[in-house]
Formats: C-alpha cells, structure tokens, sequence
C-alpha cells in the first residue's frame, strides 16, 4: 500500500473543498491534497448550468460551471496537489485516510488536519414513503439535472415535479427549455419553497402551475410510469381524502430536500448534530475529532454556493494553523443554542477570542422582526424565510460582552417605537 | 388593465401592482418598497428579458455537451428561438472558459459563450 504524508488533507473538490484547500494553502500549509472521486473538480456546480452564482463574491451573475471555473483555475496555478477518480473508504480519528483508485490501488495518506468536504446527496421516493408500484420514470432532480446537462439525455416528455425547492423549479424551467412537457409543480407547504426570482422565471415565464398544500399520493404504470395521483394536505401534511387529482406523465422528479453525506465522519468518530445532519463544530468550523474540520454542505445544507465559500475558507485557514500548529487552546467555550423560531446554528461552540460568523436558518417565515444573538448584537428583519440562511458576524468586542456559558440565538418580533438595529 | 407582478430584485420579493392604459403604457404602479422594484417592474412590463443557460453538443470533448450562456440578458420572447438555434450545434474541443460560441447571436447584439474549459478526449 502507498504511504504519503501532507499537512492538509481535503476530502471532496466542490465548492467547498476547493476554497478550503486554497485557503490552507495561502496559510503556510505547504503540503495540501484535495481527494475527489469524480473524474474532474467542481462537484455539483458542474451539472448548475444556469446563472446566478457568485453575486456576492464576484458582484456578477456566473453559471455553475463558471464560478467552479474559477475556483479550479485558482487551484490550478498552485502546487496543491488533486486526486481525481480517488474515493475515500475512511477516515480515522488520528487523520489516517484510506483511498483507493485504479492507477495506485489502495492508498494511505497521513494528513496533520483534515477538511470534510463531502457535499450532500439527494432525498428519495424511499425517504418519502410514496406508496405504489416502482416504474422507470422516477428521478431525484439532481439525477435528473444531470442527465440532461452533462451527459445530454432528457428524462420524459411529460413530467411533474414534486418540491419546490430551487432544483425543482430549475429543473422545471430546463425541460422546459427543451421541449418537454411540464404538467405541475407540486408542493406540500403552503409557499414555494424556492427563490421568488426563481418561481418567476422557471414557472410563470413557461406557464407552469404550481400546486401548494398537495402532495403526491399514488404512483401509477408498470414498466414506465404513467401517471401520479396528487391529493390536498391537511394541516398535518395528511392528505385529505376526496381531493385526489391524476396527473398523467412519464416523469416524476423528486425535489425533496438534500442530506449531509457524513458516512465517514461518523466512521471517525465525529459527533453530529440531529437538525442539520452535519458535524457538530466550533468557531474554527473543527469538529469533534481534533484536527478535523468541516465546510460547505456535508456541514449543513447552504442556499447560496457564495456562502460555501466564505465558510470553507475559514475551515481551510483553521485547518492550515492546526496542521502548522499555530491554534492555541481557547480559555473559555460557550455553547451556543437556538431559541425561538430558529432551526439551527452554526458553529455549536465558540472561543470569545476572534471573530465568528453565525449562519442560521429559522424554523417558520416570519415578517419584521428582530434578529437577536444573546442580546450582543440585534439586526431587523424585513421578512426571514427557512429557504434563506441568515449569516452574522459578532466581532471580538461583542463577544467580550458575553455573561454566562450559552449564547441564545432566536427571532423577536419588532416593538413599535423600534429596536436597535 | 391591472397587472401583478412579483419582484426578483431581492429576497423581500414585492407584489407590484401595475394600471395599464390602452395604449400599453404604465399609469401607476404601487406596492414596490423600494426604487430598484420601480425599475424591474417598468423593465418587465415593457421589455422583459431573461438570461440564456443551455447546453451545445461537443465534438472531441471530454465531455458530450458544453454549456454555454448568452454573455448578456436576451428579450424573453426570444428564449424558444434561441433554443432552436443551438439544437444542431456542434463546438470543436478545446474550449475555454468565455469562448465566443456564436457571436452576434440571432443579431440581438450579445454572444453565445461557453460556461466552462473544455479539453480534448484522451
């Protein structure tokens, strides 16, 4: 078996992976190793071809492709080292990593920090538990995705979409673009789930019905799929019987919802956490397993690729100290907790010693309301919806401020004589 | 003639509502927040436009398609013709990333680019 040692070991080239290595690379590690399992970088960005990436980190509207473009050229001029076509078996708590490939077989690689950079992977009809028969037509809108813009089949002719989440109205627009047939866009809350923007112009601008409160209650055809039954959901997501409706089509893409792909940070040993499905982490985005660390997706599902990078920068820089043993132990840890109306936070725990950035998603959408991170820092909220990740930054000086050992992240509404924003 | 309209400039995704006279032209519009949602709706009730995203077919590649975008937004009534107009295209590999694909596509003033580097099969 090959033996190599590096200073930063980065598990997936996406997004997340190759701002990470960067990042790593620009503080002083000067061995780094990015170890993907596809034949080229730029994970799921890839298959995104349409536009809308990067406004915040470039100020313009790039496509998928161009922004991961970008990225790899960056890497591309370092001497940071990639391994394509390499999959992961495990990772152990003292950072020894099994790889294996078909040029050098198995592989064991040394690393003195870790990045976990393993993105996410679709729900599917399994997860949904939508009852009858299993015919050919049924795809993750990922797969779906995939097929049409890389490998260049289109799925059907006639399709209905069940989420309406980002991929599902992307996925709507684009086979419509290309001639197929797209019958609904069926959703069990009572709003879409996606980007206003992205329900403009991937449903009305092709006259795409999006159903709400309905799911999808039946599958029908044997060999292809045939048809689905759509039905009203209750209160309780339960469907009400007698508001059944039978859509036909040959398609049936499922855009419902994405999961942390953390099978091997469990395997080391990594503590998760149950809302977000990803690592537990600190301020330096480490994880519970010393060198460690975690970014991007297989952290917790991003809405913006912009917000990946920022994030996995920081993991990279923390993970390039660590390797060069440059992290000092925090005097004083504060747990931080999500309180009213919010889902999650990350990090889970910060050191009051540098800056952190909090990104957070709330539970139900809510109007003008105040946004308040353990009363040190308050920010007004015209609208806040779970599709749309809340980041904020709490400077040193803020944190210093801090009494007590919990940090309580919740969602207030506004008084009428207005509070400090 | 009302017409509704919902914003795409920003998250706060504002129900603009538009009177439209006879000849097309815009009475009044009200329920913007702000003044960039005064701008999009105007923009979209007159000339709407809309990005380009799609893929060509690759000969060499390593890869069997390319995908390609418009460098600058086309008017919305022209995405079908557009579509149409790549449906047949082939693009030798290589390929760098803001290649020109087609310029002066459909004579709208903006070119076709591609998304991404593409090289050879090997």
């Amino acid at each position: 078996m090959k033996r190599s040692d590096v200073d930063v070991a980065v598990i997936g080239g996406g997004p997340a992976g190759l701002a990470a290595a960067l990042a790593a690379r620009n503080e002083g590690a000067s061995k780094v190793l990015i170890i993907e399992r596809n034949h080229e970088l730029g994970g799921i960005l890839q298959q995104c071809i349409h536009h809308g990436f990067g406004l915040h980190r470039f100020k313009a509207e790039l496509t998928g492709p161009e922004y991961a473009q970008r990225f790899i050229n960056l890497v591309k001029e370092t001497d940071i080292e990639v391994l394509l076509e390499t999959m992961v078996l495990e990772v152990r708590d003292d950072r020894t990593i099994y790889a294996v490939n078909s040029t050098d077989g198995m592989l064991e690689i040394g690393a003195k920090a870790v990045v976990l950079a393993m993105g996410c992977r679709e729900r599917t009809r399994g997860a949904l538990r939508i009852p009858g028969k299993r015919p050919a037509g049924i795809f993750s809108a990922g797969t779906a995705q995939r097929y049409l813009n890389i490998d260049g089949y289109i799925p059907g002719k006639k399709a209905v979409i069940l989420g309406s989440g980002d991929i599902g109205l992307i996925m709507a627009r684009r086979l419509a673009l290309e001639g197929a047939q797209v019958e609904a866009v069926v959703e069990i809350l009572p709003y879409a789930a996606g980007l206003a923007r992205n329900v403009v112009q991937c449903l009305e601008d092709f006259d795409i019905p999006l159903i709400l409160q309905s799911t999808v209650v039946q599958i029908h055809g044997d060999d292809r799929l045939e048809a689905v039954t759509i039905a009203k959901v209750d209160e309780n997501w339960k469907p009400i019987p007698g508001t059944e409706q039978k859509i036909e089509c040959d398609t049936l893409l499922l855009s419902v919802g994405l999961i942390p792909e953390n099978e091997l940070s469990r395997e080391a040993g990594v503590a998760l956490d149950p809302i977000t499905n990803g690592p537990k982490v600190d301020d330096t985005l480490m994880t519970s397993v010393p060198g460690v660390f975690a970014c991007g997706n297989v952290l917790h599902v991003h809405d913006l690729v912009d917000n990946v990078s920022k994030e996995a920068e920081r993991a990279g820089a923390f993970a390039g100290r660590y390797a060069l043993q440059q992290q000092a132990d925090a005097a004083r840890r504060v747990k931080v907790e999500a309180g009213e109306n919010i889902r999650y936070v990350v990090p889970h725990e910060i050191s009051l010693d540098k800056p952190v950035e909090f990104f957070m998603r709330v539970q139900r959408p809510e109007q003008n309301v105040v946004l308040d991170l353990g009363g040190l820092r308050t920010v007004k909220k015209p609208s806040v919806r779970p599709s749309e990740m809340l980041n904020i930054t709490l400077t040193e000086e803020m944190l210093s401020k801090l009494e007590g050992d919990t940090l309580t992240v919740r969602i207030v509404p506004q008084k009428e004589d207005g509070v400090d924003a | 003639m009302r017409k509704s309209l919902t914003c795409t400039v920003c998250p706060l995704s504002c129900d603009v509502v538009l009177e439209i006279g006879e000849n097309n032209e815009i009475l009044s519009l009200t329920g913007n927040k702000c003044a960039r949602g005064k701008v999009y709706a105007t923009k979209e009730h007159t000339a709407p436009e809309r990005t380009l995203t799609t893929t060509v077919k690759t000969k060499g590649g390593s890869l069997p398609l390319l995908p390609v975008r418009s460098d600058q937004p086309i008017p919305k009534p022209m995405l079908k013709k557009a579509m149409e107009a790549t449906a047949d295209l082939v693009v030798d590999a290589p390929v760098k990333m803001g290649d020109i694909v087609i310029e002066n596509f459909l004579d709208l003033g903006v070119n076709l680019v591609a998304s991404r580097d593409l090289d050879r099969a090997h």
